[in-house]
C-alpha cells in the first residue's frame, strides 16, 4: 500500500489519496506507511497528503450516526454517536437528524422567508437580507421530543447512541425572531406563529408568539459555517429548550394567527398519552437529563483499574447545577466534576475518577438543573405517566459494568 | 385553553411598533398563495371543492392503500382506522378515528404531506374525498356525506376533548434526601 511517488501532478495526488483511503480500509498498510514517516532507519521521510480546501477527519475515526433500516429512508431518525463524542459540542456532520420527506436541496439565492397573516406589513426576506441584521450566537442543545423513547419499554436500546442519541449540541448563529416579527408588525390578537418548512411535506408547527418574542433564533449558522442541508439550510428555527420537532428546518413561512393550527405533528404526534387515555398537548419543554457515555452499553473495560467515568448533562430550563453519580446501583451518590463554563440549555460534560475493582457495578448519573429540578427515576416517570406517552423520557439511566468489564443496559 | 392572555398582551405590545431596519420587501399576494394552504381547526384556509367517501374509496385504493393497507388497517404506513376505546389500555392504537382531535388536521396533512412519495399530488376535491373516506371508515361520517370547507370543520371527532395542557414538571421536583 505504500506510495513512493512524490510527483506534484494532480492525477498522482489523487491516486495517492485513493491509496491512502484503501490503506485505511485495509488497516495495516496505512499504519506501515505512517510508521515509515517517523522511522529513524536512515531512509528519507514521506510527505503527507497535500493541503485541502475542506477538511476531513482521520480515516481511523469511524464514529457515524446510526439509523434503522427503512423502506422509506427519506423519513426517520439518525442518532448521534454520543459514546464517541468528547467535550460538549457535536460536529455538524454527526448532529442527529429527523426528517419527514427527505432533505431538500435549496439554492439560498432563490429562497425566501415570508412573514404573513396577522401582520401590518407582510414581508418577504432573502437570506442575504436576514444575514445583514444584528445577529447572535448561542450554544444550545437540540433534542428530539422522542429521544430515549425506547426507554419507556421494558426492553430498551443496547447502547447510549441508540437510546440517547437524538440529542446534539451546536453553536447556532442567527437573528432573534422577535426582531423580524417587530419589523413585520404583529397585529393585536396575533397569538401564534405557524412555522412551515420548504421540505417536500412542508412540515409545520404552531408556536406561541410569547416564546417567539422571548428567545427564538432564526438561524443560518451552525458551528462556524452555514447550516448543513440536513439541519435546515439555509434557514431554520432554533427554540431554546423546546423539543426538536418545533425547530422547523428549511423555514420559508411564518404565519401569524389567533389560533394554533393543530398540525399533525402537534396532535397525532408529539402529544403524550397518559394512562387515563387523555393526552398532553403542546409539550414543547425539554427537561433536565443526563447519561453516562463512558462506560456505557456495548463498551468493554479492558480490566480492573482507574478510569475516568464521563457523560453529558443538559436541561431545557437552564444551566446544570450539579451532576451526581452512583457506582453502587443508586445506594450512594457523589457529585461529579462539571466542566466549566456551564452554559444554559447546552451539553454539560461531567467527569468522575472511578476505580473498577473487577466486581459487577451498576452506574448512573443524575442531573439537577438551576431551577432545582432533579432528574427523576424511570420508575417515577412511569408512575406518573404510564408507559405509553412515547415522548419526553428523561429518566436516570443505569448501566451494568460486569465483572469481565463488558457494559450492558440494565433494563435490556 | 391555549390562548393565554399573556400572549395576547405581548402581541398588543408588538402592534404598536414600527420597522427599524426596513429589511425585505412587501410580500405579494401571489407569494403568500404560493406557500400553499395551512388549515386552522375552524376551517380557515380550506379551499373550494368537495368530496364524499364514495369518491374517496377509489383514490384511496390508487394512492394510499399501498402503504396504509387495503382497508387502511396499516402496513408500511400507520393504521388510519380503529383503536376507539383503546387509548386508556395497555395497547393503545392511535389512529385518525381514535386519536386525532380535528378533521381539519387530516385534510391539512393529506394535502401537504401525502402520498408519501409524491406529497401535494392530490387536488382539493380529491383531498376532501380521501378525508371523507377515512372518516367514513372510522364510522364518523356517512358514505354520502359531502365534505367541503363548511362541513369539514363541523365534523365531531371522537377524541376531540381528549387533550389536556402540559402540567410538567409533574415529576422531578426537588425532594428531600436527593
Amino acid at each position: 500500500m505504500r506510495d513512493t511517488k512524490r510527483s506534484g501532478k494532480d492525477s498522482e495526488r489523487s491516486s495517492r489519496r485513493q491509496l491512502l483511503r484503501m490503506g485505511a480500509a485495509l488497516g495495516g498498510g496505512l499504519v506501515a506507511a505512517r510508521e515509515k514517516v517517523h522511522a529513524d532507519d536512515g531512509t528519507p521521510g514521506q510527505l503527507g497528503i497535500p493541503l485541502g480546501p475542506y477538511g476531513e477527519r482521520s480515516p481511523y475515526e469511524k464514529a457515524v450516526r446510526w439509523r434503522r433500516d427503512s423502506k422509506t429512508p427519506e423519513t426517520g431518525s439518525s442518532f448521534t454517536p454520543l459514546a464517541d463524542s468528547v467535550g460538549t459540542l457535536t460536529p455538524s456532520s454527526l448532529h442527529y437528524e429527523r426528517h419527514h420527506a427527505g432533505i431538500p436541496t435549496i439554492d439560498p439565492a432563490q429562497h425566501r422567508l415570508v412573514i404573513h397573516g396577522m401582520v401590518d406589513r407582510p414581508l418577504s426576506l432573502t437570506v442575504a437580507e436576514i444575514r445583514r441584521l444584528p445577529s447572535v450566537s448561542r450554544t444550545l442543545v437540540l433534542e428530539c421530543g422522542g429521544n430515549s423513547g425506547s426507554e419507556w419499554a421494558a426492553k430498551t436500546a443496547p447502547d447510549v447512541q441508540r437510546s440517547y442519541g437524538l440529542a446534539s449540541c451546536s453553536e447556532w448563529t442567527g437573528v432573534p425572531l422577535s426582531l423580524l416579527l417587530t419589523e413585520a408588525g404583529a397585529q393585536h390578537g396575533a397569538a401564534w406563529v405557524i412555522a412551515e418548512g420548504a421540505d417536500a411535506c412542508r412540515m409545520e408547527r404552531s408556536i406561541p408568539i410569547a416564546k417567539a418574542m422571548d428567545n427564538i433564533l432564526l438561524a443560518y449558522g451552525q458551528n462556524g459555517e452555514a447550516l448543513r442541508p440536513a439541519q435546515g439550510y439555509p434557514l431554520r428555527l432554533i427554540i431554546p429548550g423546546w423539543e426538536g420537532n418545533a425547530n422547523v428546518k428549511w423555514l420559508h413561512s411564518l404565519k401569524l394567527t389567533d389560533q394554533a393550527y393543530m398540525a399533525r405533528d402537534e396532535t397525532s404526534k408529539y402529544t403524550d398519552l397518559m394512562p387515563d387515555g387523555t393526552a398532553r398537548i403542546f409539550t414543547y419543554q425539554m427537561e433536565a437529563k443526563s447519561v453516562i457515555t463512558y462506560p456505557s452499553g456495548g463498551q468493554t473495560l479492558p480490566g480492573p483499574g482507574l478510569y475516568e467515568l464521563t457523560g453529558l448533562a443538559w436541561s431545557g430550563r437552564g444551566k446544570i447545577e450539579r451532576v451526581e453519580v452512583t457506582t453502587d446501583g443508586g445506594r450512594t451518590w457523589v457529585s461529579a466534576r462539571v466542566q466549566e463554563p456551564r452554559l444554559p440549555i447546552a451539553f454539560t460534560r461531567f467527569r468522575l475518577p472511578w476505580r473498577f475493582d473487577g466486581r459487577e457495578a451498576v452506574i448512573a448519573s443524575r442531573a439537577v438543573d438551576e431551577t432545582g429540578y432533579v432528574q427523576p427515576t424511570r420508575d417515577a416517570l412511569i408512575a406518573a405517566r404510564g408507559t405509553n406517552s412515547a415522548y419526553h423520557f428523561n429518566g436516570i439511566k443505569f448501566w451494568k459494568v460486569q465483572a469481565d468489564g463488558t457494559v450492558t443496559n440494565v433494563e435490556a | 385553553m391555549w390562548k393565554l392572555s399573556a400572549m395576547l398582551a405581548v402581541a398588543a405590545a408588538l402592534a404598536a411598533q414600527s420597522p427599524k431596519y426596513g429589511v425585505g420587501r412587501p410580500a405579494t399576494e401571489e407569494q403568500i398563495r404560493g406557500l400553499g394552504t395551512a388549515i386552522a381547526p375552524d376551517g380557515t384556509g380550506l379551499p373550494d371543492g368537495s368530496g364524499t367517501a364514495a369518491a374517496g374509496r377509489e383514490i384511496f385504493a390508487a394512492r394510499c392503500s399501498k402503504c396504509h393497507g387495503e382497508k387502511a388497517q396499516g402496513d408500511m404506513g400507520p393504521a388510519l382506522v380503529g383503536g376507539q376505546g383503546t387509548l386508556n389500555t395497555a395497547k393503545p392504537l392511535k389512529t385518525v378515528g381514535s386519536y386525532w382531535p380535528y378533521a381539519t388536521t387530516v385534510w391539512d396533512y393529506v394535502n401537504r404531506a401525502m402520498p408519501f412519495d409524491q406529497p401535494g399530488l392530490l387536488k382539493p376535491p380529491e383531498v376532501y374525498a380521501v378525508v371523507a373516506y377515512i372518516l367514513n371508515l372510522n364510522g364518523i361520517i356517512g358514505n354520502d356525506q359531502v365534505m367541503d370547507a363548511k362541513s369539514l370543520p363541523k365534523v365531531k371527532m371522537p377524541n376531540r376533548n381528549g387533550f389536556v395542557a402540559d402540567p410538567r414538571p409533574d415529576v422531578g421536583k426537588k425532594t428531600k434526601g436527593q
